[in-house]
């Protein structure tokens, strides 16, 4: 084997192969990183994300919960204070609901609290997204509650290459980080990643594509909805920039304010509610940030206000597509 | 299961380890005290959640432990802090928002937290220690450190689902915590009985949780149960649950002040002549002639010069910066 070339190679993963990969190397790297959640051993979770981690490292590390989601989560905060580095898995987003008092009273506030004495070094892993016809209570996008919370930091990738750079910051990071996967992009979002240990910071935005009009900014699965909508408006001559600011805490203001800055249009595109959440957030840092140069106001996009419904033509009507954002952004440009 | 722990004599407990228990308990009344009396004079900002009364559970528990054990306390955790180790000066500090606190001023009086003697911290979630304490106990089995990991709780967060949640973890993994609840019969203004269905001991049992109750005004029966959770936790037996019968002598805070609608006086007086931990305590060194009422006077009177001199230096000490407000919000 030839070591040096296979230690660099990129592959095409999935994002979900991407997530198991760096959990594997942060399980290899580290002892004290260990893995908790409902049916994470041999099941490898009901998204089969972790599938075959049991067998490289263990029940000891690889640990089976009971349905007690605050139960463990409360447990991994105590272990995170104590010498651990847990990486906590809520199998649905939904299911923060459960565990807030753990995230949020808990695990964001014992450093502060403490005057800096105690640290939290948990990782909760969870996922958001809709359109898997999985009805209202396992389909909706929470990553703006944790967001709002100062001692948390939030983490939204969109791409198996940012995905496995951005948890294994995670993992290495001393506070409490909150890791939304976005459940579609699993299977379907293929790319390239390298196989070689690296870290992508938490904190440093992505421009996925360049581009002088209009900056589109878009988080997790939007990321996708976002390029697939530059590629349409290429068609009618508007020249759009993708960025993705891969965190939402920290988060990399500057690069989305220079972003619009350049192109004077924005919209940004997220997957959770648009009534107070990621994308009202966003398009109030950037219009802060670059009122002088806007040539109108920053338009946002989110899931509709409503709890997720079951049939498929009626789900499909709560998220952003590409259309919609090609049709609001030709509006913009007047093209 | 379920025996009544029977500690008849104080010799079963090591005559200097019962004096240092004593020692321990009138350092926490007169540290509460004080606190009483900052708090009615309108020094001490926020509010105090008194210990007195409840100090056998605290001191029993904390003998049993190492300075490396892990400890998750309450809104009612002054006593637990001291007894684990914490310098008055520093938490009366903290009690006053001063740099110098445990927490820089940061937490006050129910965020109590020092790594330095294994406390995890106060809380004043009710509950809210349960889980932490019962994941220090799982980092201890995972690290193989030998450490256990005690959670104190008001029997209100009797209430809370997370408790069976981590009592049920606790008991699969065979972790070394010991559950700690202190039935100071008050759920804040509403007996106990009020909120609570069944039988206490048959929770923890459902779970195959090793359960005992405690008389909790007797530190010595206290400490003795406190030794067999600690022994069964090192030892790999996993977790313990021991119901601590107790009485908290002031109100649920200090402003708590008109009770009788809640509370019976004489119940009050009751507890206060015939079951203070501190009177017991002294009632059995002298009976036994453990120790004459000199030392125990001159134990008295050094303690009260500590904390007279610990109050001092936290009135003197400066509050924190104001830029510090932004400081430790991350690691
Ligand atoms: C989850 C939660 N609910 C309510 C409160 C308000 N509260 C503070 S102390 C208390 C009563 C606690 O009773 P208990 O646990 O028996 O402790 P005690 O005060 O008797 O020591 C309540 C209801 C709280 N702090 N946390």
């Amino acid at each position: 084997m030839l070591d040096t070339v296979t230690t660099t190679a990129v592959r095409e993963l999935t994002f979900g192969e991407a997530i198991r990969e760096a959990l594997a190397e942060e399980l290899r790297r580290d002892p004290r990183v260990c893995l908790l959640g409902e049916d994470v051993a041999e099941a490898g979770t009901a998204f089969k994300v972790l599938k075959g981690l049991v067998d490289e490292f263990g029940k000891n590390r690889i640990i089976d919960t009971p349905i007690s989601e605050a139960g463990f989560t409360g447990l991994g905060v105590g272990a995170a204070m104590t010498g651990l580095r847990p990486v906590v898995d809520i199998m649905f987003g939904d299911f923060l609901t459960l565990i807030m008092d753990q995230l949020v009273n808990q695990a964001a506030k014992i450093h502060y609290m403490s005057g800096g004495a105690w640290k939290v070094p948990l990782v909760l892993r969870t996922t958001m997204g809709a359109t898997r016809r999985s009805g209202a209570q396992h389909s909706q996008s929470l990553h703006a509650w944790p967001a709002h919370i100062p001692g948390l930091k939030v983490v939204v990738p969109s791409t198996p290459a940012d995905a496995k750079g951005l948890l294994k910051s995670a993992i290495r990071d001393d506070n409490p980080v909150v890791f939304f996967e976005d459940k579609i992009s699993y299977a379907k979002v293929k790319g390239p990643v390298p196989s070689h240990d690296y870290t992508i910071p938490l904190g440093v935005a992505d421009v996925k594509r360049e581009g002088t009009d209009i900056t589109l900014v878009g988080t997790s699965s939007m990321v996708q909805v976002a390029l697939g909508a530059a590629t349409m408006l290429e068609q009618v001559g508007i020249s759009a920039e993708v960025v993705d600011p891969r965190t939402l805490w920290p988060l990399d203001e500057k690069t989305l304010v220079e972003s619009v800055k350049k192109t004077s249009r924005c919209i940004v595109i997220d997957e959770g509610y648009a009534r107070y959440g990621v994308t009202g957030e966003l398009a109030s840092v950037i219009a802060e940030g670059a009122f002088y140069d806007l040539d109108g106001p920053v338009r946002r996009m989110g899931a509709r206000h409503v709890p997720i419904p079951f049939a498929p033509p009626l789900e499909d009507a709560t998220v952003p597509t590409e259309q919609q954002v090609v049709e609001l952004a030709r509006q913009m440009c007047h093209k | 299961m379920n025996t009544v722990s029977n500690v008849k004599k104080s010799s079963d407990v090591g005559v200097d380890r019962l004096l240092h228990m004593y020692r321990q308990m009138l350092a926490i009344r007169l540290f509460e005290e004080r606190a009483n009396d900052l708090y009615t004079r309108a020094l001490m900002p926020g509010l105090a959640h008194l210990y007195i009364g409840e100090e056998a559970i605290a001191v029993g528990m904390c003998e049993a432990l190492d300075r490396s054990d892990y400890i998750t306390s309450t809104h009612r955790g002054h006593g637990h802090c001291l007894a684990k180790g914490a310098t008055p000066d520093r938490m009366f500090a903290e009690l006053l928002g001063k740099a110098s606190g445990y927490c820089k001023g940061k937490g006050g009086s129910m965020h109590i937290a020092d790594p330095a003697t294994g406390n995890l911290g106060a809380n004043a979630i009710v509950g809210g220690g349960a889980g932490i304490a019962t994941g220090a106990a799982f980092s201890a089995k995972y690290l193989g450190t030998k450490q256990v990991s005690v959670c104190f709780f008001g029997e209100g967060a009797l209430g809370q689902g997370v408790l069976y949640e981590e009592m049920n973890l606790a008991q699969l993994w065979k972790l070394p915590a010991i559950y700690v609840c202190e039935n100071n019969m008050y759920n804040e203004y509403t007996h106990y009985s009020e909120t609570t269905a069944g039988e206490i001991l048959a929770r923890p049992a459902a779970f195959g949780v090793a359960a005992e109750r405690v008389d909790g005004q007797d530190v010595r029966a206290v400490y003795a149960a406190a030794d067999r959770a600690v022994r069964r936790g090192r030892s790999g037996q996993g977790p313990t649950f021991l119901l601590c019968d107790t009485y908290r002598h002031h109100g649920h805070h200090v402003g708590d002040i008109s009770r009788e609608y809640y509370r019976p006086k004489d119940e009050e007086q009751r507890w206060m002549s015939e079951r203070d931990p501190i009177k017991l305590c002294e009632g059995w060194v002298s009976a036994e002639g453990l120790a004459d009422g000199d030392t125990l006077d001159r134990m008295r009177a050094e303690l009260t010069a500590t904390m007279d001199a610990a109050v001092q230096s936290a009135m003197a000490a400066p509050y924190p910066q104001p830029h510090e407000v932004d400081q430790d919000v991350y690691a």
